[in-house]
C-alpha cells in the first residue's frame, strides 16, 4: 500500500525526518509513535504532499490492485484523489463550514455524486451526533466532536489508506476509547489500511498491526504491536514504566 | 424636496450603489482568497465597456453584452495566471505592486489600441426614453440596473452557497491548506474568482457607459477605487459586505448632493469620508470578521 524509502524531511537547518523506512501493507493498522517534535507529523504531512522543499528519498504508492507510483512532488489535491486521505494534526475543521458542508468538502476529489450522499449517511451511522449537528457550523462544535468530524471529513474521500494524526489528541478518556474504537472498524469493517501517529501508545500499540517507534527523526525499533507493549525499552519510555 | 425629487433620488442611489456594488464584489472575493488588492480590477471594468463598444458594430447588443462578459471575465483570469499566479509564494507586497503594474499596463494598453479619445457608448434607446410612473419621469435603465444587479447577485450567491466550486471558495478562504488536502485544485478555483468578479465588473461597465454615455481608457479608475473604498466598508472579504458598502457609497454621494446642491463639486470625496467615519467606529467594516489580518 505505502512504502517510505530513506525518508528525508528538512526545514531549513532543522532535520526534522531523517532517512526512515516504512511499509504498510493492505488491510493493516501501522502506528508511528514518538515524543514531541520526532517527525511523526512531518512524516505523513510529506506523504500528503503537504511538505514542498527539502524532502528526500522515495515515497511509494501500490494503490489496490494498482501499479506502484512515486508521490514525491504530487500535489496534495492529486495525492487525495489516488486513495490517501490525511487527518491532520489539529483537526483543521473549517469553521463557517457547517458539519455537513465540512464532509461535503472531504468528498471533492470524487465524482460520483450519488454515492457521496450514501458515504455521509455511513459517516453519520459512526458519528451519530454528528448528523444531529449537520447544520451547525463546524466552529461551533466541541473540540471531541471536532475530531469526530475530522476523521469523517477524511473518511469521505473513501481512501484507501486513512492517514491520522493523533486523533486521541485532547479527548476525555472516555472519548479517546470511542475513537479507537471507531479506527479499529474503520479498519475491519470497512476494510480501510491505516497509519495511525499517536501520543497514546498503549491504545494504539494495542490495536496495531505494525509499529515504528521514531526517536529525532530515526526509527529505533518496529514490530508487532503487541510485541512492542511488552518491549520492556518501550514499557519504560512510552508506557510510563 | 418634493417626494416624487426624493424617490427619484432613491432610484438613482440604487443604481448608482449597485454600479459600486458590482465592481466591489471583485475586490472583495479576491481579497477572501489571496488577501490582496487587485488593483487592475477597475481597468477590467473599463475594458468590458470597450468590449461592447466594438461588438455591438457587429453584433445585435444582447449578443455584444455577452461577448464584453466572457471577454472581460478571460482578461481577469489571463491577468491572474500571468501577473499573480507566478507571485502565490512570494510576500503579498509584490503581489500589491504586480496588480498596480498590471493596472497601468491595461490602461496604457487602451491608450494605444483605442485611443485616448472619449467615445459615445452604446445606449439601446428604450432604455434611455423616459416613462411615466406615477408622478415621476423616469428612465428604464433607473430601474433596470439595480434590477439585473439584483439578479446577478442572486446567480453569484448560489454559485458560492449552492455549488462545490462555491464551497471550495469559501473554504480556501479560510484554509488553504486543508482545502487543497480535501482534493480541491486551487488554481482552478482561483480562476473561477477571477472570472467571476471580473464579469461583474464588465457587467457593471456596460451598464456605466449607458448613464455615463463616454467611455475612455481611464475611466475605470475613479469606479473602481470607490468600489474598492465600498467593498471596505462593507467589510473586504465579504460579498454581502460588498453590495451593502457599494449600496450604501451610492446613497451617500446621490442624497448628499440632492440635499445640498453646492456640495456636488466634492462628489468624489464623499467615498473617503464615508470610509473614514465607517472606519472609526467598525473598523473590520459592516459585515468583515472581526481577527483577521489586513493588508
Ligand atoms: N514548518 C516547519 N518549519 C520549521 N520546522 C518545523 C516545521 N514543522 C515542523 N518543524 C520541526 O520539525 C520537527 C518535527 O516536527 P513534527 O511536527 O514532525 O513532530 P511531531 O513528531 O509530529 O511532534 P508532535 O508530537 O509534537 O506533534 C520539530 O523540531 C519541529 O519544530
Ligand atoms: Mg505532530
Amino acid at each position: 500500500m505505502l512504502e517510505l524509502i530513506d525518508l528525508h524531511v528538512r526545514y531549513g537547518g532543522i532535520h526534522a525526518v531523517q532517512g526512515i523506512s516504512l511499509r504498510v501493507r493492505p488491510g493493516e493498522i501501522v502506528t508511528l509513535i514518538g515524543a514531541n517534535g520526532a517527525g511523526k507529523s512531518s512524516t505523513v504531512r510529506a506523504v500528503a504532499g503537504l511538505v514542498r522543499g527539502g524532502l528526500g528519498g522515495r515515497i511509494l504508492h501500490t494503490p489496490p490492485g494498482g501499479e506502484t507510483v512515486s508521490l514525491a512532488g504530487l500535489p496534495p489535491e492529486k495525492i487525495v484523489a489516488r486513495g490517501l486521505a490525511l487527518c491532520p494534526e489539529g483537526r483543521r475543521i473549517l469553521p463557517h463550514l457547517t458539519v455537513a458542508e465540512n464532509l461535503e468538502l472531504g468528498a471533492y476529489s470524487r465524482s460520483d455524486r450519488k454515492a457521496v450522499a450514501g458515504d455521509k449517511e455511513l459517516v453519520y451511522a459512526l458519528f451519530p451526533l454528528l448528523k444531529e449537528r449537520h447544520w451547525q457550523p463546524g466552529g461551533t462544535l466541541s473540540g471531541g466532536e471536532q475530531q469526530m468530524l475530522a476523521v469523517g471529513r477524511a473518511l469521505m474521500s473513501r481512501p484507501d489508506l486513512l492517514m491520522l494524526d493523533e486523533p486521541s489528541l485532547g479527548l476525555a478518556p472516555i472519548l479517546v476509547r470511542e475513537i479507537f474504537q471507531i479506527i479499529r472498524r474503520i479498519n475491519q469493517e470497512e476494510g480501510r489500511t491505516i497509519l495511525l501517529i499517536e501520543q497514546n501508545a498503549h491504545a494504539a500499540l494495542s490495536i496495531a498491526h505494525q509499529a515504528y517507534i521514531l526517536e529525532v527523526g530515526n526509527i529505533v525499533l518496529s514490530g508487532p504491536g503487541r510485541e512492542l507493549l511488552h518491549d520492556p525499552k518501550v514499557k519504560e519510555a512510552y508506557l510510563g514504566g | 424636496m418634493s417626494f416624487e425629487l426624493f424617490v427619484q433620488n432613491v432610484f438613482n442611489s440604487m443604481t448608482v450603489g449597485s454600479l459600486y456594488a458590482l465592481i466591489a464584489i471583485g475586490y472583495t472575493m479576491v481579497y477572501g482568497i489571496l488577501r490582496f488588492i487587485n488593483f487592475a480590477h477597475g481597468d477590467v471594468f473599463m475594458v468590458g465597456a470597450y468590449l461592447i463598444f466594438f461588438a455591438e458594430m457587429l453584433v445585435p447588443w444582447p449578443v455584444a453584452a455577452l461577448i464584453a462578459i466572457a471577454g472581460a471575465s478571460l482578461l481577469g483570469i489571463l491577468v491572474d495566471q500571468t501577473a499573480y499566479r507566478p507571485l502565490r509564494e512570494a510576500p503579498r507586497i509584490s503581489a500589491l505592486i504586480s496588480a498596480i503594474g498590471v493596472s497601468f499596463l491595461l490602461e496604457n494598453l487602451a491608450v494605444v489600441v483605442f485611443t485616448g479619445l472619449p467615445r459615445p457608448a452604446v445606449q439601446p434607446a428604450w432604455m434611455v426614453r423616459p416613462i411615466a410612473v406615477g408622478g415621476l419621469r423616469v428612465l428604464p435603465l433607473t430601474f433596470l440596473v439595480p434590477l439585473v444587479t439584483a439578479a446577478l447577485v442572486m446567480g453569484l450567491l448560489y454559485v458560492v452557497y449552492r455549488t462545490r466550486p462555491g464551497l471550495a471558495m469559501r473554504a480556501i478562504s479560510r484554509d488553504i491548506e486543508t482545502t487543497r488536502m480535501m482534493g480541491v485544485s486551487i488554481n482552478r478555483i482561483i480562476a473561477l474568482t477571477f472570472g467571476l468578479g471580473s464579469a461583474l465588473a464588465a457587467a457593471a461597465g456596460i451598464m456605466w457607459a449607458m448613464r455615463y454615455p463616454q467611455i475612455h481608457p481611464y475611466m475605470g479608475v475613479f469606479p473602481g477605487f470607490k468600489a474598492f473604498i465600498a467593498a471596505v466598508v462593507g467589510g473586504i472579504g465579504s460579498i454581502r459586505g460588498a453590495v451593502l458598502g457599494g449600496l450604501l457609497l451610492g446613497t451617500v454621494e446621490v442624497m448628499a448632493i440632492a440635499f445640498n446642491p453646492t456640495l456636488s463639486g466634492y462628489r468624489d470625496a464623499f467615498a473617503f469620508v464615508l470610509l473614514i467615519v465607517i472606519l472609526i467606529f467598525m473598523p473590520t467594516g459592516l459585515l468583515g470578521e472581526k481577527n483577521k489580518d489586513k493588508i
